[in-house]
Parts: structure tokens; C-alpha cells; sequence
């Protein structure tokens, strides 16, 4: 099967036009040589099947690191019939560059000429025949947002797959000049082509996003608008998102106790209690991420796809340059008080590795939505009410404070090595199929890579606090217990008993299952539940308690999504024992500090 | 008049412009600046500059991006009388 790779500059539409050919459906995969996954699809180009695969955006073939390196060891190691090298039109003057070092005389050059709208709204006209003959390959003109010129392309496609690589690389319309000879694909060569063929008005400017920008960057206001449309995307992301996710819980139990429950009743308590509660909550609980995640890309398209995030990054990079972060990282380590799981996912937007993954380190630190519900829960069994805001106020703190000191201790080992030379683009506008269809990919990859991996999770769990055979679920006679005992004595000077460190080990899975799981520990329900916590702890253990559980392992999905977006156990491994060992020392020194204190 | 002396793009006001002198920067930042369109001979605006010592919002040609003013000390400049 012949291969066709998609290649161009970030910020360059080339996604957009490898889903508009493909019709989204690609696959995530391996390939000989790479660390990173890549997406590829099967399509139908003059009644051959090809295969189309979408490499990463690059900036320069030459260099030797980052996607550039992956471009670089794809094009080695894969045989390649087909280069679409995918060219932002109304940038064509710098970006064609780029073609110099892709033609090869073996390998076929289509130049795709993308956002094609946006160069005619600036003025900018482009000869396409001349440039075609002055280059020696098939150049066309598209928009791959709104479809123009992709029938074009397909037949510029179907024509090049024709002729025999090596043949001819000026095949098409690229008429005139033979192959390895004419065309000169230097940096004086493409620059003379493009004088020749390309007119750029003096003052081609973007007027509205000039205008945009002048409210949106303003020296004193584009901060607070920053934080307010950060606010709202929040609101919009988890006040939306919680009901579905609640309605979504609530079906899923109804589903169980309406159908479930009856149909496996005639097993054996240990099988269905394995399939009940170890394989269906596992499902449930990968299920009940879906719209949550859905919504996060819907909005991180908006606000990636309009321009906004580039911005974002402008605005914050004084304070975030500090802590060895970016302004993009700011964004996601915000959205992490939502959920870390899609937070996780959002941290692809960045080029550098290093800056990555000290993002991807510190993004588990936020508090999420469901350490929330714990922490609701502790205090008002715990606290008075008058002081209730406060206590909470300071877990947010400790959450901030973690975060930085984390960033400070790692940015030294996670080092950004992509310079800070970021486009900023012109205001756009993302199509609600384009939103649409990035939600759908995301919920794809979430589902395809973690459910395994949650499932076997939150299976392992249920046996640890079922078993051995005739413990009670969750008792101290369960594996479980035993941990807790011989926890003892670790957690012990953090006031941690072995009950509590049996809720910590439900805490593994999920947050949201700590309450649950006290219920079934004490045996107890809602408001007697809190009085029998407040009659075995004291506030100080609850505050341990609780400083321990924001800052440890936050749930099996995030570590499923450090482990699938870092691809490294090394990199997870860190990412589980260091917040690990953090909330150890923290919960520590409290307890001793406080009962010092307050004895 | 007395011609202007060659300036580094970060000592750049907003609103003035320049053209490219030369680049001093590692071969990497070299390549991503030239990528991004930032080469010799080429008019450079600066359109703002962020808070706190933020970074510096440029453009050149039909480009706007965004660089730290550590890197922008690395690109010499010929600043342009308006």
C-alpha cells in the first residue's frame, strides 16, 4: 500500500486537512523508531487504497530534537510515496522553506496551499501556475476548514500516485522543469520563486484580530479578562459536566440494581461481586470521565483553535517563565482543579518534552472536583461552620503551594528545551464540526488506552478489601486491614489509623469512592457516619487526613493518563511516589507540629 | 542627522520598527527564528510588550509571535525613523 505523510509548520491547519481527508477516521499508532504515536488512516485516492499518516508540525527539518526528530526518523525509517507539504498561504514567503530540505528526487512533493480564505481576506494573490513551474511540483490552493480545493487535491493526489517515484517529481501541472534540474530548492531559489508568483499588500494585517487584541492584551486589563474567561470556561466545564456526570452515575447504578443485580443473582457472591464490583465500577468509573473530557476538548478548542491560548501563554509567561513553566501550563494546571484527567491530556499543545512533563508532574497537585467531595465531607464532620471556609481555603493554598514547590524542585530535571518563540495567530473561528470531532478523538484515546488499565485497577482493589474469604468488605480482617496494620507504623505518626488508610486504598481508584468506602469501613451511613468519624478522630488527624489525601496519588486515571501521554513507567513511577512522599512529609509535620501545639 | 546606532530588538519601543542586522543566537533558536521569519534583512514591529518584564509581541511580514526579551537581546537591529 502506497504512504502519503502530511508535513507543514504548526499552526498550519494540517490536522484539519488530514480530517477533512480522512473523515476522521484515524487510528493512534506505533511506528519503527518512534516514541510517539502517530495518527494514520486508510483512504480511497483514484480507486487505490493509500495510507495517509499525519506527523507532527515542525518548524525546520534540520534540527535534531523534539518533532522535528520524529519527522526526521519517520521519513527514514518508512517508506514514503507521497510528501503533502502543507503551507499556511498567507505565510507562504517564510514557510516555504521548508520544502528545500523534504523534495527529494525519489520522492513525491504536492505543495498545499491551506487557509486559502484568510490569504484572499488579506489581499494576498498567489499565481499557482507559475509557482507550480518555478518549483517543479503540483502546488494547490485549499481552505481544509471549509472544503475549497480538496477535490483539486485529491486528483493532484490520484495523478502523483500514477507516476513512478523518481520519474518525475514536476508530474501534474508542474510542467516545464525535469527532475533534479530547474527547480531551485534553496533558500534563494524559493525565495525568488515566491517574489515571482506570490503579492502581499504592504499593510496585510488581520484588522479585527488587531482590534481583538487591543482589549484582549491590554497592558492592565488583559490579565483580569484572562482570569475571567478562565472562570467561565471552568463554570461551563464542570457546572455542565457535573449533572451529565451525576446523571451518568445514576444510570449506571440504576442499570445495576434494575438488570444487574437480578440477572447475576443466582452466582456465587465472589463472582458476581468480582464482576459487580470489580469490573462494572471499573467500567463506571472510566465512563463517568466521558463527558467530562468531552466538554474539556470542546472548550479547549475554542480555546486553542481560536488563537486564545497563544495568548494566554503571552499574558502569563512573566510569572510562569519563573517556576520553569509556560502560560500554557498555567491554563491546564487551572483546569486540573476541575478534573487532571483531560488537564493531563490538554498538555499535548506543548512542543517540549521537558516542559511537558514538569507540566504533567505538577497538574495532579491541583485540587479536583472530587477530592472536593471529600474534603466537603471531613469538614463538615470536623469543623464548626463559622471556621469551615477557611479550613477549605487553606487546602487550596496547600494546593498551590505544592504545585509551586514542585515546579521549583523539578524544573532543573524537566527542562524546557523548545525556545519561547511561539506564532500568534489570527483570531478564528473552529467549526462546530471541527470542536465536535476533537472531543469525539480525545474520549477515543481516553477510552482505547486507560480502560484497561483502570479496570484492572479497581479490580485489584476490590479483591484487597474483600478477601481473604468471610472478612467483612472492608473491615481490618481484609488484605486491605492487614495493609492498613502494617502501615501502622508509617502512618501512625501522621494520625492516620488503619481504618482511614483502608479509605486511603479505596482513595487509590477514585476520590469520589472515598465517602462510599468509610460507609463500609464504619458501617455506617451519612449524618451517623459523621458522628461516629468525629467520635474516633480528633480535627487534627482530619486535617492529616485530608492533607494526605490532596496531595497523594489523586486516582488510577490519571495515573492511566500520565502513563499513556508520557509513555514512560520511569516518568509514572515518579509521578505516583513523589506526591507520595510529598503528602507524607506534609501530613507529618503537621500532626506533630499541631499536636506540639494544641497537644 | 546622525545615523541611528545599531540596537538589540528588545530596546525596541512599542510601535517602532527595525530592520535585522544580525542574529547571535544558538544554532536552534537561530533555525526557529528563521522559521518563524525573524532572517536578516527582514522589518520587524513591535506591537507590544508584556507586563512584569513579559515577553515581547512582534511582527514580521504577515507573522505575529511572541518572544522572551532574553531572546530577543540576540537579534541586532537597525532602528527605523519614523
Amino acid at each position: 500500500m502506497k504512504r502519503i505523510a502530511v508535513i507543514g509548520m504548526p499552526n498550519t491547519g494540517k490536522s484539519t486537512l488530514f480530517n477533512r481527508l480522512t473523515g476522521a477516521h484515524a487510528k493512534v499508532g506505533n511506528w519503527p523508531g518512534l516514541t510517539v504515536e502517530l495518527l494514520s488512516a486508510r483512504i480511497v485516492v483514484g480507486g487505490e487504497m493509500v495510507q495517509l499518516v499525519d506527523l507532527p508540525g515542525i518548524y525546520d527539518l534540520r534540527a535534531q530534537s523534539g518533532d522535528e526528530a520524529v519527522v526526521t526518523t519517520f521519513l527514514a525509517q518508512n517508506a514514503v510515496d507521497l510528501a503533502l507539504v502543507v503551507i499556511n498561504a498567507s505565510q507562504v514567503e517564510r514557510q516555504i522553506m521548508l520544502l528545500g530540505p523534504i523534495a527529494k528526487p525519489d520522492l513525491h512533493v504536492i505543495l498545499v496551499l491551506n487557509m486559502a480564505d484568510e490569504a484572499a481576506a488579506l489581499g494576498i494573490s498567489i499565481d499557482r501556475e507559475t509557482l507550480s513551474s518555478d518549483l517543479g511540483v503540483p502546488v494547490c490552493l485549499i481552505s481544509a476548514k471549509y472544503g475549497q480545493g480538496v477535490e483539486q487535491l485529491h486528483a493532484l493526489i490520484a495523478t502523483a500516485l500514477r507516476t513512478p517515484a523518481g520519474a518525475a517529481p514536476a508530474a501534474g501541472n508542474g510542467a516545464g522543469k525535469g527532475p533534479g534540474q530547474g527547480a531551485r530548492l534553496d533558500e534563494h531559489g524559493l525565495e525568488a520563486a515566491i517574489r515571482r508568483s506570490v503579492m502581499i499588500p504592504v499593510h496585510a494585517s488581520h484588522a479585527l484580530t488587531e482590534k481583538i487584541d487591543r482589549v484582549l492584551l491590554h497592558p492592565w486589563m488583559g490579565l483580569p479578562i484572562f482570569f475571567a474567561l478562565m472562570f467561565l470556561l471552568f463554570q461551563a466545564v464542570f457546572f455542565v459536566g457535573k449533572p451529565i456526570q451525576d446523571g451518568m452515575a445514576w444510570a449506571l447504578t440504576a442499570f445495576r440494581s434494575g438488570v444487574l443485580n437480578p440477572a447475576f443473582a443466582g452466582l456465587p457472591a465472589v463472582v458476581s461481586g468480582l464482576l459487580l464490583d470489580g469490573i462494572y465500577n471499573g467500567l463506571g468509573t472510566v465512563a463517568s470521565f466521558v463527558p467530562l473530557i468531552i466538554l474539556f476538548f470542546l472548550c479547549m478548542a475554542v480555546v486553542e483553535d481560536t488563537g486564545y491560548l497563544s495568548r494566554a501563554a503571552f499574558l502569563m509567561d512573566a510569572l510562569m517563565s519563573r517556576f520553569g513553566l509556560d502560560g500554557r501550563s498555567f491554563v491546564m494546571i487551572l483546569m486540573g482543579f476541575g478534573c487532571n484527567v483531560p488537564a493531563l491530556m490538554g498538555t499535548r499543545v506543548m512542543r517540549s518534552r521537558g516542559l511537558r512533563l514538569l507540566t504533567m508532574l505538577v497538574i495532579p497537585l491541583s485540587l479536583c472536583s472530587a477530592r472536593l467531595q471529600v474534603f466537603l465531607f471531613f469538614i463538615a464532620a470536623l469543623f464548626p461552620a463559622d471556621i469551615a471556609p477557611v479550613v477549605l481555603f487553606s487546602l487550596y493554598l496547600i494546593s498551590i503551594a505544592t504545585a509551586v514547590l514542585t515546579s521549583q524542585l523539578f524544573k532543573r530535571r524537566f527542562v524546557n528545551d523548545d525556545p519561547f518563540v511561539l506564532e500568534i495567530p489570527p483570531y478564528r473561528f473552529p467549526t462546530t464540526q471541527q470542536m465536535l470531532l476533537r472531543g469525539w478523538q480525545e474520549v477515543g484515546h481516553f477510552l482505547r488506552r486507560a480502560t484497561r488499565f483502570i479496570v484492572a485497577g479497581v479490580v485489584l482493589v476490590w479483591l484487597l478489601t474483600n478477601f481473604p474469604a468471610g472478612a467483612a468488605p472492608g473491615s481490618v480482617d481484609t488484605w486491605a486491614g492487614q495493609i492498613g496494620s502494617l502501615l501502622n507504623p508509617v502512618l501512625s505518626p501522621l494520625g492516620i489509623d488503619p481504618k482511614l488508610t483502608i479509605a486511603l486504598i479505596f482513595g487509590f481508584v477514585a476520590k469520589e469512592v472515598v465517602i462510599g468506602a468509610l460507609a463500609v469501613i464504619y458501617a455506617r451511613e451519612g449524618g451517623a457516619l459523621m458522628t461516629t468519624i468525629a467520635s474516633q478522630i480528633d480535627w487534627v488527624q482530619a486535617y492529616s487526613f485530608m492533607l494526605f489525601t490532596l496531595i497523594y496519588t489523586p486516582c488510577l486515571s490519571t495515573i492511566a493518563t500520565i502513563r499513556n501521554e508520557a509513555r514512560s513507567r520511569a516518568f509514572t513511577a515518579l509521578a505516583v511516589a513523589w506526591p507520595l512522599a510529598l503528602a507524607w512529609t506534609v501530613s507529618l509535620v503537621f500532626y506533630q507540629t499541631a499536636r506540639l501545639v494544641w497537644a | 542627522m546622525k545615523k541611528a546606532q545599531p540596537d538589540t530588538l528588545d530596546a525596541l519601543r512599542p510601535g517602532e520598527t527595525g530592520t535585522i542586522l544580525a542574529l547571535h543566537a544558538s544554532v536552534e533558536l537561530y533555525r526557529r527564528l528563521a522559521a518563524l521569519g525573524l532572517r536578516v534583512g527582514k522589518h520587524v514591529r513591535i506591537l507590544r510588550r508584556g507586563r512584569f518584564a513579559g515577553p515581547l509581541h512582534v511582527r514580521v511580514g504577515t507573522t505575529d509571535l511572541m518572544l522572551r526579551t532574553s531572546d530577543a537581546c540576540c537579534i541586532q537591529v537597525q532602528r527605523s525613523h519614523t
